[in-house]
């Protein structure tokens, strides 16, 4: 399940969620909002979404690393709107019989989030400034 | 072969939404695919970024840049994503 959420994300309620008897394993990812990028200084963030193509692109995801791997689970929560610094931007949870394929899918589902989701990061800095963040990425055919 | 202007119905996000200043808009165009479109916007709004780093979707499905535009599409351009 891929969702996009404009609430604060608590990853303890989502953790609890995950509770599979035949899986040994439960490997999650928080990415949060730091107070630097390229060294600058940032206040806060705030995202933007294309919500339709992101839920279908962010489950499309989900669904890739479930024949990818052998899991038995997993899940994306997304923020939209203003983050604050220490604010978590980003959930992946994944249960599995094994560490290793639980690691494996995780690692997946967060770097195919970051390159494919229609999400927009702009950045806004202590010296009043802001900018979207528009590193150079996989364009249009890749 | 003269082609009738199509109407398409475009979205904006992020960086080309404030350059262009508006999330949504109506347009007639002689522009027979979102390349062509997409040239055609940045030639009236001055967007800075490169069409290789855009990606495009019709319909909210992505879509190729040299996919035929049909009347009544609604065509989003994709700036360089940036989630997590």
């Amino acid at each position: 399940m891929f969702q996009l959420t404009n609430q604060p994300i608590d990853p303890a309620a989502l953790e609890a969620m995950f509770h599979n008897e035949a899986c040994g394993a439960l490997v999650t990812f928080e990415g949060r909002v730091r107070n630097l990028n390229e060294e600058r200084a940032v206040e806060r963030l705030e995202y933007e979404v294309f919500g339709p193509l992101a839920e279908k692109e962010g489950t499309r995801i989900l669904e890739e690393a479930m024949r990818k791997f052998a899991i038995a689970r997993a899940l994306c929560i997304h923020r939209t709107g203003l983050l604050e610094i220490g604010g978590v931007a980003v959930w992946v949870g994944v249960e599995a019989g094994h560490r290793g394929a639980a690691f494996d899918a995780c690692r997946f589902v967060i770097d195919e989030v970051k390159a494919r989701v229609p999400i927009w990061k702009k950045e806004h800095y202590l010296d009043g400034r802001s900018e979207w963040v528009e590193t150079l990425g996989p364009g249009r055919g890749n | 072969m003269n082609r009738a202007p199509l109407k398409v119905r475009l979205q904006y996000f992020a960086s080309l939404r404030e350059r262009r200043g508006l999330s949504r808009e109506e347009l007639v165009t002689a522009a027979a695919t979102p390349a062509g479109l997409y040239a055609e916007l940045s030639g009236r709004h001055g967007f800075m970024l490169p069409a290789e780093r855009v990606r495009v979707a019709v319909n909210g499905e992505f879509a190729e840049f040299s996919q035929p535009l049909k009347d009544g599409d609604e065509v989003a351009f994709i700036p360089p994503v940036a989630g997590g």
